[in-house]
Order: structure tokens, then sequence, then C-alpha cells
């Protein structure tokens, strides 16, 4: 089937079979592979993107889902010159170790904090229950969300 | 060493990580981020039985499906004459003859032994041509009865020719006699029945490998998430024989996590790099998780009866440990080694005990083999040390610090030589006790325990003072004992003519941050900017030889071998300046990156003596140009790291729920390079501890299928199930390595699940439950 979307800005259109998954569509037909695949059944979230503004798990999504829509990976928030806020606060917090999950997370966390500005530490945890991280305890990154979260009221670009 | 722990990037400093630039704007580099031009996949066949006879493989159908280029199986590694997947610790057993070791070629070839087990692969043009050619793959296989419990495992039929009650072998260590005498007069024992819960380890990133065979050169690279590198192009090479070392280039990118399943050397990477000269093209495979769960090491795996004497002043008299401990189907890369010398050593923990035997039988089963998962036999030692010290702490209605206090090892008895085999060099493991009791406000815990009683809930309280020893060595030693390999680590300096810097380690980094730590005692001890430091590591193309990453060892024994290339170059810097400043070498200095010469205000920086390193012209003759230097680094000892957990839960009686409601962590690393990221190693080890002691359990059923083979079904800790943690660490420097370090990667799953089951048993008022303390039993305890 045809789709067309627009990735981080630029609108592509692409012939792919009807079981595509957005993940895939990201990762080896448009080459982004900052977005991860961590699992098989939707449960990890390293594959999350947003979605015409949203953060969605990429893996659950099929390719005529997304047909004209909008789609931001970690590559279209920030570059390491000009990071976004919540990349900035997951570096300071020490939010990361080997960094499989944190592209994921970061997108998850920047939709936390639009969706909720005053977020605590419970409503942090409960936003990334979808996300999984083997390395961080999630200590870190939840000091991250929060410290974005205050410095950074609203989040998303 | 520099006194630059004042310094924003020094010896101390919480620096910010190199790495994380491009881990945050996703600009990591993954294996399966990698791809080749003309790159073909693979998908393995795979058992759908636990232990079957392969009676025929028909691949007719399979060859014809669009893109399947081939279908490979055992038989034909075999016929390429492939060797076996090696177990690289030989274990003797107690009567002296060699552990019993099964074969284990790495694709099956006439009989499969665990649910996921490998035994073919399809090679196709895209993956969904590959799953196609799999699905079509008709085998027929003639199933037998499996053996999957462990507690009867011995007395079953044998799985292996020539392995009879499943034995792998029985091992013994410490003094039966002695410590059976004292029990015997002992004026008080505890005796403990443990099970230590199979765990699945599910780093992020699954499994991945890519290899590339280039004719022109007769040459392989295999791209692979490995924790060692050097070490699987070792197995590949020396024990598979799929090319000579020289020939076979093992590069592993930025990895997503190991926690010690991505040490070993398994079917799939081994498959990849074989077949990619089979069919002409590269192949590239990457682990759907449903095949992690299947098909990566498990860890732990133990039952366990314990007994513990105590004389009527409290003091530990005997300690007596049996374990069955489950191997799986096969012999993984180090399986042999966990439950031996990584567990029965370190069944003093930080206590005097004098008579200590312990017995191990290692036994086969049809499940997935069991290998080192983050702590490797030292999580299951202080599981047995601490819940049996803290039951004979309530039986005797004794405080449970002050029964550990009185029998810990005091500062001033180091060193110390424990009746099993090791000789910690130094500790202090009051004040870590004194920190964390502090910190946990043990005093208002009857208060806080009122609290939540008021509230409903039952709270409960637990300890675990544990002791790991990490920085496996020395080399001699470790052989001596059983040990294939060397347990050195390599580094090499470079400093370019321009003055920056770097640097080949052998340890690799999967999370731990060693281009930031590394590139810290590297800058420190130059007195150079951090920022003209880099780390590299993971290629054995350009890093010259490696053990890699595991045990903790990484800053105590690859950042060793580092300050020792930098001091040879230090060495050779001091006669570059006396040359060049027409001194006496002994009077010259190397001091906060200036070489000095003495009681003078002659000096030259750092970057100007590499320079006239590289364009010599006032320059020694006898000394050769250029300024690099490298080291292999074998320590004298393992390195000790101890410390104190506390944990308090609250327990839901109505439906057995338990919350981890604050966890005290005080550990001893000795000198800490980063705190940052030793707090961060930390948080995580204890979520994962966590995860074993509440969530985490990785279940066959009687037919051998992995019930928990998905995150539907196998329990991982979310941000939701583990609190903030209270860290700190206290510091006895490390004796015998020169950064006075001793390891920090795996102390938090190491002390965690006792101090979370011993504050879970203490809350409920029954130590009758077992890892993990999932609410139904709970529920079932309470209402027992
Ligand atoms: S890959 Fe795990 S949720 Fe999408
Ligand atoms: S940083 Fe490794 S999984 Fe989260």
């Amino acid at each position: 089937m045809q789709i067309t979307l627009t990735v981080n800005g630029t609108q592509h259109t692409l012939d792919v079979p009807e079981n595509t998954l957005l993940v895939e569509i990201i990762r080896e037909h448009l080459g982004l592979t900052g977005t991860h695949v961590g699992c098989d059944t939707s449960q990890c979230g390293a594959c999350t993107v947003h979605l015409d503004g949203r953060a969605v798990k990429s893996c659950s999504m099929l390719a005529g889902q997304v047909d004209g829509a909008s789609v931001t990976t970690i590559e279209g928030i920030g570059t390491p010159e000009a990071l976004h806020p919540m990349q900035a606060a997951f570096r300071e917090c020490h939010a990361l170790q080997c960094g499989f999950c944190t592209p994921g997370m970061i997108m998850r966390a920047i939709d936390l904090v639009a969706e909720q500005p005053d977020l605590d530490s419970k409503a942090v945890r409960a936003g990334l229950e979808g996300n999984l991280c083997r390395c961080t305890g999630y200590h870190n990154i939840v000091r991250a969300v929060l410290h974005s979260a205050g410095s950074d009221q609203g989040g998303a670009p | 060493m520099s006194s630059s722990a004042a310094t924003a990037t020094g010896i101390g400093a919480s620096v910010l990580r190199k790495e994380d630039l491009r881990f945050i704007t996703g600009n990591g580099r993954y294996t399966d981020d990698l791809n080749q031009p003309g790159q073909s996949y693979a998908v393995f066949l795979r058992s759908p039985h636990a232990r079957a006879r392969i009676i025929g493989i028909d691949t007719r159908e399979a060859l014809k499906v669009p893109g399947v280029f081939a279908v490979l199986t055992g038989a034909d590694m075999a016929a390429d004459g492939l060797g076996d997947l090696p177990c690289g610790w030989e274990v003797k057993q107690k009567d002296g003859s060699d552990m019993v070791r099964a074969p284990h070629p790495p694709l099956a070839i006439n009989v499969v032994n665990y649910v996921g087990e490998p035994y073919g692969v399809v090679i196709a043009a895209t993956r969904a041509a590959a799953r196609q050619g799999a699905e079509a793959v008709m085998t027929d296989f003639e199933e037998r009865e499996p053996v999957v419990d462990l507690a009867t495992a011995r007395d079953s039929a044998a799985i292996h020719d020539g392995v009879p009650g499943n034995l792998a072998y029985d091992w013994e260590l410490g003094d039966r006699a002695a410590t059976e005498a004292a029990l015997a007069s002992a004026a008080h024992v505890t005796r403990l029945d443990l099970t230590n819960n199979r765990l699945i380890p599910n780093a992020m990133e699954p499994r991945a490998a890519l290899g590339v065979y280039d004719r022109s050169g007769d040459e392989y690279t295999l791209y692979t998430t490995s924790q060692n590198p050097h070490l699987e192009r070792l197995v590949l090479s020396a024990f598979v024989q799929i090319a000579p070392e020289h020939k076979l280039r093992v590069i592993a990118p930025d990895v997503g996590g190991g926690f010690g399943s991505k040490i070993f050397v398994y079917a799939e990477e081994t498959t990849v790099v074989w077949a990619a000269r089979k069919v002409g093209r590269p192949v590239k495979w990457t682990a759907d998780r449903s095949e992690s769960f299947l098909a990566d090491a498990h860890g732990r795996d133990h039952v366990t009866h314990a007994e513990l004497g105590l004389d009527a002043d409290g003091n530990f008299v005997a300690l007596k440990v049996e374990t069955t401990a489950n191997l799986g189907a096969y012999l993984s890369t180090f399986g042999s080694s966990v439950p031996t010398y990584l567990y029965g050593t370190l069944l003093a923990g930080q206590y005097r005990t004098p008579n200590i035997h312990v017995e191990v039988h290692g036994v086969y089963t049809n499940t997935c083999p069991v290998d080192a998962y983050r702590g490797a036999g030292r999580p299951e030692a202080t599981y047995v040390v601490e819940r049996i010290v803290e039951t004979a702490a309530r039986e005797l209605g004794q405080d449970p610090a002050a029964l550990r206090r009185r029998n810990m090892i005091r500062p001033e008895q180091f060193p110390y030589e424990t009746p099993v085999a090791l000789i910690y060099d130094t500790g202090n493991y009051e004040a870590s006790l004194d920190r964390a009791l502090e910190l946990v406000d043990y005093a208002g815990f009857p208060a806080r325990r009122a609290a939540s009683e008021a509230a409903g809930r039952k709270r409960g309280i637990g300890f675990a003072c544990y002791i790991e020893a990490c920085g496996l060595a020395p080399s001699q030693l470790a052989i001596q004992l059983g040990a294939g390999v060397g347990l050195y680590e390599s580094g090499e300096i470079r400093v370019n003519p321009t003055g920056s810097v770097t640097v080949f380690t052998g340890s690799h980094s999967h999370g731990q941050g060693h281009e930031t730590t590394f590139a810290q005692v590297v800058s420190d001890r130059f007195g150079i900017p951090f920022e003209n430091v880099e780390v590299v590591h993971g290629d054995t193309g350009r890093v010259e030889f490696g053990l890699g990453t595991y045990g903790s060892r990484s800053l105590a024994v690859g950042g060793s071998a580092l300050v020792k290339a930098a001091d040879k170059l230090i060495v050779k810097g001091r006669r570059i300046a006396a040359h060049m400043l027409e001194a006496d070498v002994d009077a010259v200095a190397f001091e906060d990156g200036q070489f000095v010469v003495r009681d003078s205000n002659q000096s030259l920086a750092f970057g100007e003596v590499a320079f006239a390193a590289y364009v010599p012209t006032n320059y020694p003759t006898d000394l050769e140009p250029g300024f690099s230097e490298k080291a292999f680094y074998d320590p004298q000892n393992f390195t000790y790291p101890a410390g104190t957990h506390i944990a308090e839960v609250e327990v839901d009686a109505d439906t057995g729920v338990v919350t981890l409601v604050n966890f005290v962590a005080v550990d001893d690393f000795g000198h800490v390079i980063n705190p940052m990221i030793v707090d961060g190693q930390v948080h995580g080890g204890v979520a994962q501890g966590a995860g074993q002691a509440l969530l985490e359990h990785g279940i066959y059923d009687d037919y051998g299928q992995l019930v928990t083979g998905s995150y539907m079904d196998y329990c991982m800790p979310r941000a939701d199930d583990v609190p903030d943690f209270v860290v700190d660490t206290t510091v006895t420097p490390c004796t015998h390595n020169p950064l006075g370090v001793k390891g920090c990667g795996e102390a938090g799953a190491i002390g965690s699940p006792a101090a979370i089951m011993n504050a879970v048993t203490d809350a409920v008022g029954s130590n009758d439950v077992s890892m993990p303390a999932t609410p139904e039993k709970i529920w079932r305890a309470l209402a027992g």
C-alpha cells in the first residue's frame, strides 16, 4: 500500500506491505535507528514515538493507521548541540545507562509532562509504567522527569 | 594520584557522561542498527520440545519459499568441522575427578534438550521470507520424557548419555568433619530450606549478530551484542574453529545492557558468522524478545538446605550448606563456576564463622542453560547467609543488627582468611552497618510499624550485610582452580602528537559509563583536560586484547591496567623532559600535568613532551620516538566490596500485595571515581534484586515449556514497583590495586533480595515465603 506521512518535519511517500509496523517504517525504511525494539508484545516502550503530538508505541501501529499522520522520533526533538530540555534533564540526572530504553523513555516523558504539568514522583512512576528500563532502577529517570517538569512546564516541542 | 578530587572532572567528581549525548539524541549504534550491503536475514529453527530426538528435517518446502537462500542444520555445521560450544571453567569434583561435560554443538544435531534450543537456521533475502521459510521446514521429532524438576532431577532418567543421575559434578569446599562437629556441640542450631528462583536476565536490547565474510582477504567480521568481544573471538577461533584469530574480527558496538547474559558465546552468533561464508553474503540475526526468554542463559535456580550453629553467647560456630544448582541442559560458557567458586567461597559473608562446609550438586535438566546473571553466585551466597542469620536472630529473640555486629570481622583483623578459601584484604563492616541504621532511622522503626498497623498494613524491616568478591584473580590461581583463561586486563594509552589521548581498553561498556570514568582516571593521572581523552573499547580490530566486563571487574582490573600504562608514559616523559631541560632524570618529577625539574623554575607541559616524542629534534638518542604504552594488569587478589542493605516493606493483609516502601544501601566500594555513576549502578542493581524478591520467576511447566516467556507473564520491575532509593558509601580503599577501587556493578543485586525477603518475612511473621513474594504466596502465608 502507498502511504504518506511526515516524520520529523519531512514528508515521505512510501510503498510498503500492509502489515508493516510504524517502527519498521521508522527504522528500516527511513533509517532512523534511534527508535528501538525491545519486545514483541507491546510491553516495553522502547519504540515510543510521537504520533500527531502524543506518545505511542510504534510497534503497535500499522502502516495504514499512520497514513497522513505526523510522527516525531527521538532524532526530531533535539540535537547534541541543541538538546530538548527533557534530553538535557536525562543527561544531567544520569537517567540512562546503556541508553537502549532512553529514546522511548524521553518521548514518553515529554508527553507525560505535557499532559500533567504538575507531576509528583508518584504520578511520574505511574506515567512511565509502560516503559521498561533494566539499568537505572528508574530512580534517576523519575528525577529527570521531575526536573524537566519543574524547569519546562508544558514540555513538548 | 593527583589531588583533583576537587577538580570538576578528576577522580571523585560526578562528571556527566560522554556517551550520553549520542544516546539521548538517538545516535547510539547498537548491533541491530548496523546493516551491510547485500545482507541476508537469519531465522532460527528452535525446538518446540523440552527433550526429543530429531528423526529428520525436511527442508524442501522451505527452499521453495521466494527469497530463501539456504536452510542449514547442525549436521551441516558438524560436516564443516565446527566444534562444540565450550564451558570455560573445569570444576573438579569432590572425589578429584573432572566434571562431566555433555556435548554441546552450537546447533543441535541428533537431540534437542530444551524448548528454544536452535537446531537449524533459515537464511533469506528478507526477515519475512526467512520466517516463512522457517515455518515451512518440517521436522520430525520423537519426544522423550523431559527432566524438569530440580528437586527430583538426580533420581530421574539421564538426559545425556554417560551422565548418570544428571550430575555434572558434586563439589565441596571447607572442612566437613570440623563443621559437623561444631554443629553437634552448638548451643543453638538454626535450619533453613531456601529456593533461589530462576531469573531471566532481560537486558532491554535483545541479542543480535551480523556476520560478514570478505572473500578477498579470507576474513570474517562479527558484529555482536557482547560484553567481551575478545573472549568471543578466542572461543570462536580456538574451540569452535570458525577461523584463526587473525582472520576474525569481533566488534561489540553500543550494547544495550548485559547483566551477564552477553558474556557467553551462543549458537546464534556462531551460526551467522559461519553462514556468512556459506551463503556468500552478510547474515544478520536479531532476537525477538520471545527468543531472549527461551535462549538467553538464565540465572540462579538453586535449592538449598543450610544449618547455622551458634554458641550460648550468639557467636556463629559453624555453617553447613548443601545446594542443588540447576545448570540447565548444557554447561554454558561459565555455567560451572557460578554455583561453585563464585558461590561457596562467599559463604563466610562478613562474619568470623570458623567452620564452614558447602556441598554443591550441579545438575542437568531439560531447561535453558543457567549461567552468570548480575552477581553470579554471590547473590545466592548472600541469600543463604543473610536469611539464616536473620532467622537465627528471630529464633533467639535477638536484634538482627546486634547479632550481625557481634559476629562481624573487625577492622583490625584484616587481612582475614576465611574457611572457604578467600583472603579479604580490607573492610569496615560496622561502619556501613552504622551508616545504614542511621539512614533508615532504625530507632524510629517501631513507630513506623505502629503507624502502618493503624492503617491496616503490616510493616517489616530486613537486613543484608553482604560481601562479594570482584575482579576475579589472580590468573594463576584462577587457572589452577579450573578457569580456562587468565583474568587480567589490557589497556593502551596513545598520546597523539598534539597531546590528545586515545585510550584502548579490553573492558567493555554496555551501560557502565567507561567512556567517562576511564577518561577521568587517565586525565587525572596526566593532569590534562578530560575532554582530550577518548576511550575506545569493544573492537578486537582496535584493541589489542581484553577479557571484558563481568564480575564488577572493569575499573579494578581494566582501570588498573590503564594506570600502569599511564605510569610507563610518565617514566618515558621524565626521560624526554630531562634531556630537553638538561637535567638529571631523577631530578624530574611529574606534577599536575607538568614535568618539572625539582628546585628550579624549569618545566615542560605534558603536551610539549608528547610533541617532542613525535618530532624528536632535541631528544635522547637511546630512546624510541613515539608516546604510547600498553600494559596488562593481573590483580593479586579479588577485591571485596561489602555493605549493608536495609529494606522496609508494607504488606496489605487482604490482598497479599507487598510494597517496598524504603530501601537503604550503604556500600563500601573503596575509592569512587564517579559518585553519580556509582549511585546509578546501585539503583539498577537494587531494582533487579527487588525484581527477584518480589516479581520475577522463570517457570517451566512439567513438560518443560517455559510458562513465563513474555513480558505478559514474566514480571519485570516497572517504575511504580520500586521506591526512591537511599544510597551512600563508606570507604576502605582496596589495598592491592593502584586506584584503591573494588567494583560496584553487582552489589545492588547481591544485597537486596535477602534484605527484602527478611523484611517480607518479618512483616508476615512467617519464614515460609519463597521468592518471588507474590500476593498469592503472602496471602497463603497469612492464612496459614
Ligand atoms: S517494542 Fe516493546 S513496546 Fe514496542
Ligand atoms: S538505560 Fe539500559 S535499559 Fe534503560
